[in-house]
């Protein structure tokens, strides 16, 4: 769209912008926004989850002209949302198991192919529901390219059960089952974990990306994006975790924005396993920024502080940062 | 399936039935929508609503942001040009990166206005109440377009044959082109308020008495010069910057090839500047102190020297004579105060401009019985009546406040409100103001990075010969473009984060400009809402009990 | 149409008369040939539409129907022994959210030791997950019984397992006649799903139920099992009058109703007890039998009906519930409560052990006698067992015990592998 004012005040920065076209505003700005995930639900104060999930969910749903089925894992989202009596969803849902995920996904997907309607299906669940106990029928959905749009919420635990470690918990984070004592003083050990935004580039499926709720703007375009594609898609976002993080409920944003703008999570999107672009660091900061508002990271502090532990979880900062080409604007996806 | 078909128990759930579980009850604290005043708006000298009229001005309606201004100041398009704009100098953005331009925003906002004919509303209702304005500056000009706004009937009478005062015989029309200051005061005449020219008043209570105005406001300025003993011949041409200032708007006054302004003050500069207009080849100013000393501002210090003026700092004039002054050198003490070195200079001049201040005339103060003046200013109560009763004043004849159009505008809006209140036999109450929105409060990762707009300024050789003005206005995507880096500090924009970031979707969007408000059957009092709002429009409270 | 056939095709045109929409496939010995032949015919377009998904594991091809039948589609799948506990998380899933998916056992032992061979020890395992289980005798039996499945599934909306037992009839060639599409969708009614994945009307289907409501509806599923028992006589007979065959039903006596001796077991190894029964009928003895075909729900009160003359009864069961003996025994035990019958368990034919006319008549001779114990185990090679135990008894690190007996046996281990 051509237009001679290029400044927006606040740009996309925030969730709305009165400044712009209707057409240009974000989902979550609209007073008609599905809220897929409505109010009543049990999740923490100040929970990501909950929050990546509208976010999500309702794009996919203006996506998807509210022609939508969700299939979600077990972990906190199922738990919060659909404890009997009440259910927060305001689309047809379902949760099976908690690793069985995409699988069902694919069996509502197959299910729409053969009645021959248009209904798009959407997978969600946990990182523990999807790098660890769903990542069997993940890779299988993935590799048949089956027609579902899976979306990860990455808090980086098995927050449901209490804080135990995932294969998406980062180093050094303190975990009821990596606590920083003994053998392991630094709390879970550096060097394991996996990036499942990579594996399933590995996959070569028609769309990956990470996403963040500090961004919602991106998370949005992405999910769009996705809803535009047919066959397997992936989006993995990241959700801070308030309790599991030990982190004030209104620093979730702030906490995701740090993630992002010290390099610690990178923002980027691939398309038949070829990264396309990258949400490129704004105002580029020390992990430490990150790490000292979590008590899960309190132990790097305490005296005497952990220069080296830190300095190692900046490495992992900035090899992001090279990797994925972070710090240039050019190529920047959004 | 077109019916709502049986469901099996417990497991299978009706959509959207959580609305009956309220959150709400977990809360042990609650985000509540506050309004802070902005720091634009509390150092504006005129009361005006900065952040509210920016506000609009970043959607593209001019006219309503040209509204809101003119709520507070009927002169934005003079006020674009003179005002030394406190409000840039506290604006949180500064802190970012640049101020937002907000003086040039609003002369851009006056300019259209001209341009498109917005006019001031007539009163819906007259109160049959009359007030008597003495002067037609801009403290007399503003108290006479909110009087009548409130729908009193206004007599201003000015001594001089052009309204305006100072507005017009104190500042060169290279700073204040005359047909913007006509335009003006028309704009409020034209919601029928009687100007009489020309019209010199001595005796305001026996003119108030003759014509039964129920009240009157003093706005007659500060238009004596200071004089300051200078020995000097009788071929020594000495005069004084009102007076210069004045003659320039109806001749060109002869001030010869070389000409020294005394005196570290804007007036100061404007005489320097308009020696070079006038076509002086040397225009030197002297002072007593160092330059950053100097009450003139900055800005116009550095235009003055981009234009030619020399300055002449630490000099005090020992002697005047002629085609030439004696000056000694000064040097500071300890305590940062000038003291003579015995060192003397001798400068060529063909004559010397005195730029050491003004002094309010008081012919008309003298025949006020029981008037509390201090030196020669009027003293005002909080809401500026003097101490006679009726009898207000503001603008640069009252003690206690900085002489610009600015104050003036302010101390003629103030006084109106207070004339209206005591009318109707009421003491006028200000509303309290809100809590300051401190840059702190803000959360400026959310706004966009801009730096501030340059003015585009009159070429050098120009500015030198001519009265032409010499800054320019803000095209209107660069108006636009300014407007849009005000953070809004302390006032919700409507930017949508509080709404969007709210985990328990407990934040109701009421519509275009009516902004949010709290579900608190859902909100959990995380405060997420409060930590991202970019503004700093939400603060936490802990909950009773 | 009659045709000689292999019970896994008999049973892949039945499943494709059904007019399947989501079959998800992963391959395990012995039930590969159903869903094999049943990928063929999805290609060639013969069940369509039709959407057939090669999965990476059990658990995934139970998850896929799970979803594909929450929206609506008629689902099935078959499995066998590791691959249906592998997938059991699933299995009690698929039940509890009370889809109605019919998949095929392919009966098969469970390991370790590993073993690909028919006994029922897999889809008793699963005894109490919710799904009805019916068991076939013949491959015209099995055939049919999958089309009694989707009716009695979708009507109830309860899974059902249709039970068929490994390589005995999964790889057998018979003559079964297999129905015309006509008679099958005169039969079966297209699914008219009890919930649905809709997004007209979204409903939230698995919701997290408490200790508030969990009993209830654990009680409505055991509910729906009760209702079934009187829905499975009605869709044979149904069956019966459609199809003009006995196939199906809750039990089915044969020569029990004046024995003395009944004979209780469930699949196809009825075929060879009866074979027997009326070898021994002719020699004078005072013998019947008694299949099971609805194993779950339990039909506790016609098995009682029907043993409730006899002088004594054994079960025979190709299952073993390590510790105690018997599982179908224990049902029917439970049938029998009362009546102070013996009933003698009789574990035969594990990990494909052939069951043998002449090891039956032995052991009928036995129980006709009344020398029949409690527990049994037929054809154990006793001696093997001993020298076995007293290797254990010996000493503390004495092997493996598979591989011991493969010596024992004079098997050569690395076949097996």
């Amino acid at each position: 769209m051509e237009t001679t004012i290029k400044f927006y005040q606040t740009d996309t920065f925030t969730v709305g912008n009165r400044l712009l076209s209707e057409a240009e505003r974000s989902v979550q700005a609209g007073m008609q926004r599905t809220n897929a995930l409505n109010s009543g639900h049990r999740a923490c104060q100040g929970c990501g989850e909950a929050l990546g999930a509208r976010f999500a969910v309702d794009a996919a749903m203006r996506a998807a002209g509210n022609d939508l089925i969700a299939c979600n894992a077990t972990g906190c989202l199922e738990v919060f949302s659909t404890p009997y009596p009440e259910s927060s969803w305001q689309l047809p849902w379902i949760h099976s198991l908690f690793g069985n995920t995409a699988a069902v996904a694919t069996g509502v997907a197959a299910a729409q192919r053969v009645k021959g309607t248009k209904t798009r299906v959407l997978a969600q669940g946990g990182d523990g529901g999807t790098t660890d106990i769903g990542f069997g029928c993940l890779s299988g959905m993935f590799e048949r390219n089956d027609d579902v749009l899976y979306i990860c919420y990455d808090n980086e635990a098995y927050m449901n059960t209490g804080v135990q470690r995932s294969s998406a918990t980062p180093p050094a984070a303190r975990t009821a089952t990596t606590v920083p004592v003994g053998q392991h003083p630094n709390g879970n050990v550096f060097g394991k974990g996996k990036s499942v935004p990579l594996i399933a580039m590995a996959h070569e499926i028609p769309y990956v990306a990470t996403a963040s709720v500090a961004d919602l703007r991106d998370l949005e375009a992405k999910v769009t994006k996705a809803m535009s594609i047919h066959g397997a898609r992936y989006i993995h976002i990241h959700v801070p975790c308030p309790l599991g993080w030990g982190a004030d409920p209104a620093h979730t944003i702030k906490l995701a924005r740090l993630a992002i703008e010290s390099g610690l999570f990178p923002v980027f999107e691939a398309e038949h396993g070829e990264i396309t672009g990258h949400r490129a660091i704004r105002e580029q900061v020390p992990v430490e920024d990150y790490l000292k508002l979590q008590k899960r990271f309190a132990h790097l502090f305490r005296n005497p502080k952990q220069v080296e532990v830190i300095a190692q979880l900046q490495a992992i900062a900035d090899r992001n940062i090279r990797r994925f080409k972070l710090l240039e604007k050019r190529g920047a996806a959004v | 399936m077109s019916t709502q078909i049986e469901k099996p128990f417990a497991i299978t759930l009706d959509r959207n039935t959580s609305l009956a579980n309220h959150t709400g009850s977990w809360r042990s604290k609650r985000p509540v929508y506050v309004d802070r005043l902005p720091p634009c708006n509390a150092t504006c000298p005129a009361g005006e609503n900065i952040q509210n009229w920016l506000f609009h001005a970043e959607s593209g309606n001019y006219e309503a942001a040209w509204r809101s201004l003119t709520e507070n100041n009927p002169l934005p398009a003079i006020m674009g040009r003179v005002c030394y704009h406190p409000c840039e100098g506290a604006c949180n953005r500064g802190q970012l990166d640049a101020a937002v331009g907000i003086n040039a925003v609003e002369r851009f906002l006056g300019d259209e206005a001209l341009k498109q004919g917005w006019a001031f509303a007539k009163p819906a209702v007259e109160s049959g109440k009359r007030v008597l304005v003495v002067g037609s500056g801009p403290a007399g000009l503003s108290a006479a377009y909110h009087l009548r706004r409130m729908g009193h009937g206004v007599t201003i009478v000015e001594a001089e044959t052009a309204a305006g005062g100072m507005m017009r015989y104190g500042i060169p029309r290279y700073r204040l082109p005359r047909q913007v200051l006509d335009a003006e005061v028309q704009r409020i005449v034209d919601m029928g308020v009687e100007l009489r020219l020309d019209t010199r008043v001595d005796d305001v209570l026996a003119m108030q008495a003759a014509e039964g105005f129920d009240a009157v406001f003093l706005g007659i300025g500060a238009g004596i010069a200071k004089r300051a003993y200078i020995p000097a011949g009788d071929a020594s041409h000495i005069t004084d910057a009102v007076s210069v200032l004045h003659e320039v708007e109806d001749s060109q006054p002869l001030l010869g090839r070389k000409v020294v302004i005394y005196g570290g003050g804007n007036t100061a500069i404007d005489v320097a500047r308009t020696a070079k207009r006038l076509g002086a080849e040397e225009s030197i100013i002297v002072y007593r102190r160092t330059r950053d000393k100097m009450p003139a501002h900055d800005f116009e210090v550095k235009e003055a020297l981009e234009e030619g003026v020399k300055l002449k700092w630490l000099s005090t004039i020992t002697e005047a004579g002629e085609g030439n002054i004696t000056i000694e050198k000064m040097a500071l003490d300890a305590k940062g105060f000038p003291q003579p070195t015995g060192e003397f200079e001798t400068l060529p001049a063909d004559s010397v401009v005195l730029a050491l201040g003004q002094n309010v005339e008081q012919t008309l103060l003298e025949h006020i019985p029981n008037l509390t003046m201090k030196w020669d200013s009027v003293q005002t109560d909080a809401v500026m009546m003097t101490s006679h009763d009726g009898v207000f004043a503001g603008g640069d004849m009252v003690a206690g406040s900085e002489r610009t159009v600015t104050v003036a505008v302010g101390h003629g809006k103030k006084a109106a409100r207070a004339i209206d209140a005591w009318l109707r036999g009421e003491l006028y109450q200000p509303a309290p103001k809100h809590e300051p929105a401190t840059f702190e409060r803000l959360n400026t990762w959310y706004y966009a990075d801009a730096e501030k707009t340059v003015r585009p300024v009159l070429d050098i050789i120009r500015r030198q010969s001519t009265f032409d003005e010499v800054v320019g206005g803000l095209d209107e995507s660069n108006a636009l473009f300014e407007a849009r880096r005000c953070l809004s500090c302390g006032n919700c924009f409507e930017c949508d984060n509080c709404y969007g970031v709210c985990p328990d979707s407990a934040v109701i969007k009421l519509g275009a400009g009516k902004r949010f408000a709290f579900n608190y059957d859902y909100c959990k009092g995380c405060g997420l809402c409060a930590e991202e709002c970019p503004c700093g429009a939400i603060v936490v409270e802990l909950e009773d009990k | 149409m009659l045709k000689q056939i292999e019970g896994s095709q008999a049973i892949a045109e039945a499943i494709g008369l059904c007019r399947p929409e989501v079959i998800c496939a992963y391959p395990i010995t012995p039930q590969t040939h159903i869903v094999e032949g049943l990928g063929q015919m999805v290609d060639r377009g013969e069940i369509s539409p039709c959407e057939f998904i090669n999965v990476e594991s059990e658990f995934a091809a139970l998850s896929v129907a799970i979803g594909a039948s929450a929206a609506g589609a008629r689902s099935y799948t078959a499995t066998a022994s590791q691959g249906l506990l592998f997938m059991a998380e699933a299995v009690y899933n698929a039940s509890g959210l009370g889809l109605p998916i019919v998949m095929t056992i392919g009966n098969r032992a469970i390991g370790a030791p590993i073993n690909i061979w028919n006994d029922h020890q897999d889809s008793l395992s699963m005894r109490d997950s919710g799904w009805i289980q019916l068991y076939a005798e013949t491959n015209q039996e099995a055939a049919d019984l999958h089309i009694q499945a989707f009716r009695l599934a979708e009507e109830l909306s309860v899974p059902v397992m249709v039970c068929v037992d490994g390589f005995i009839l999964t790889h057998a060639y018979e003559r079964v006649d297999i129905p015309a599409q006509e008679q099958v969708d005169a039969y079966l009614p297209p699914f008219e799903p009890r919930q649905l994945l809709d997004p007209i009307h979204p409903v939230t289907i698995g919701a997290m139920v408490g200790p508030e409501a969990f009993m209830e509806v654990r009680y409505l599923a055991h509910y729906k099992q009760m209702q079934a028992l009187g829905l499975i006589p009605e869709l044979a007979e149904a069956f019966q009058e459609q199809f003009g065959r006995d196939s199906g039903g809750l039990i089915k006596p044969y020569r029990s109703e004046d024995a003395d001796t009944i004979v209780v077991a469930l699949g196809s190894v009825n075929g060879t007890i009866k074979d027997v029964v009326d070898e021994l009928r002719e020699a004078g003895m005072s013998i019947g039998s008694l299949a099971i075909c609805t194993y779950r729900p339990f039909p506790h009160k016609a098995v009682r009906n029907a043993l409730e003359h006899a002088k004594r009864i054994v079960v025979v069961e190709k299952s073993l519930a390590l510790g105690i003996g018997g599982i179908v025994a224990t049902d029917v035990q439970m049938a029998v409560a009362g009546l102070h019958k013996p009933v003698h368990t009789v574990v035969a034919g594990l990990g494909g052990r052939p069951i043998t006319r002449d090891s039956l008549r032995k052991l009928f001779h036995r129980a006709d006698a009344g020398h029949l114990e409690r527990l049994e185990f037929l054809d154990l090679k006793h001696d093997v067992v001993h020298e076995e135990i007293a290797r254990m008894e010996a000493g503390r690190r004495s092997g493996p015990i598979a591989e011991n007996i493969l010596h024992s046996v004079g098997t050569v281990a690395s076949q097996i592998r």
